[in-house]
């Protein structure tokens, strides 16, 4: 339930890039969350609309891009993905793993409408 | 109107990360070795902390921030009792502790001469992960009746820790805990992370943790 904190974070960094941007309101966010980032994109959204409520972000739409978890086996170099659950490496069955993505969770872009007229 | 995408690639948590840096800033001014001791509810964090301030007080001075979901005393009595300051951080519900209620923890507590801080994080092992509070290490206690398979059921809590406590060892004998499958899991997540198992009923095991937590306090000096 970490997700209304994270949810606010999120919202804070949208509306100050949209206004700096001069947006008349904000569309949509492309958000990456990670396999590894235990955040739950369900749980992000229902905070969303709720708190973006008479903000520039109202009505949005939140776009989630999950990328999946991808370890590299330190003992002999395979990278492999998992999903869900964790796995000695597939290769030489060891258990000696490093994650290489998966952590992630960013706000990548926001698709805003603007008015022409206005510079910028 | 016209539609435009704008660029941003930006970690979501980065406004409690760069209040987490300003706290860590602001301990490390005064020489405070900060830890953030992270569990589920039951494993034994107040236990720990009690039999670590019973163990380092004498050399070290202790203070602790006690973070709870509500406004219930218990555990920071506990610490009070034994001369330690502590402040009580009450999280309103929220699930974790996060860097600006740490902050505001340092603001009331009085740290002049102390070495070692010890927060106590909301008994949770999902939300504590994703919020750096400033700490210098981070601490995670796993107990044996919470069963061998937890890291590979909440990974997250295990990844980026400097120390995993496994309490409780002397339940061992009732308890169907395999320590090379628990072992096993963590060395996938947390490759080298130091390890120790330990029982803060009967002490065995605490002086290699408490051993440990010297060390560190004394490399901050």
């Amino acid at each position: 339930m970490h997700e209304l904190a994270v949810t606010e974070s999120l919202l804070n960094t949208a509306c100050d890039y949209a206004i700096k941007n001069n947006a008349q309101r904000v569309i949509s966010l492309s958000i990456i969350i990670g396999e590894l980032s235990s955040i739950i994109g369900d749980s992000v959204q229902f905070y969303w609309d709720i708190i973006s409520e008479n903000t520039i972000c109202e009505k949005s739409t939140l776009v989630f891009n999950k990328i999946p978890a991808k370890f590299i086996c330190q003992s002999c170099g395979k990278e492999f993905e998992i999903n869900g659950e964790l796995i000695p490496c597939p290769a030489c069955g060891r258990m000696d793993l490093r994650t290489i993505q998966g952590d992630e969770f960013l706000l990548e872009s926001i698709d805003i409408e603007k008015d022409p007229n206005k510079k910028r | 109107m016209s539609k435009k995408t704008i660029q941003i690639v930006k970690k979501i948590m980065s406004a409690n990360d760069q209040i987490a840096e300003e706290n860590q800033e602001f301990l490390n001014s005064k020489n405070i070795l900060t830890i953030n001791v992270m569990a589920s509810p039951g494993s034994g964090k107040t236990s720990l902390i009690l039999r670590t301030i019973e163990n380092i007080s004498s050399q070290s001075k202790i203070a602790v921030i006690e973070g709870d979901t509500a406004p219930v005393t218990i555990d920071s009595d506990k610490i009070s009792n034994l001369n330690i300051p502590v402040i009580q951080i009450n999280t309103g519900g929220e699930c974790h502790l996060d860097a600006l209620m740490v902050r505001t923890g340092l603001e009331q507590l009085d740290l002049s001469n102390i070495n070692l801080l010890i927060i106590e994080n909301v008994g949770n092992l999902i939300c504590p992960a994703a919020f750096r509070l400033g700490e210098h290490f981070s601490i995670v206690i796993a107990s044996i009746p919470e069963g061998d398979d937890k890291p590979y059921k909440y990974p997250n809590i295990y990844r980026g820790i400097q120390s995993l406590i496994l309490n409780k060892t002397d339940l061992l004998p009732y308890v169907d805990f395999n320590i090379d499958y628990f072992k096993q899991g963590i060395e996938a997540l947390n490759p080298g992370v130091a390890f120790f198992p330990l029982s803060c009923k009967t002490g065995e095991g605490f002086d290699k943790w408490a051993d440990w937590l010297k060390t560190r306090i004394q490399e901050m000096k």
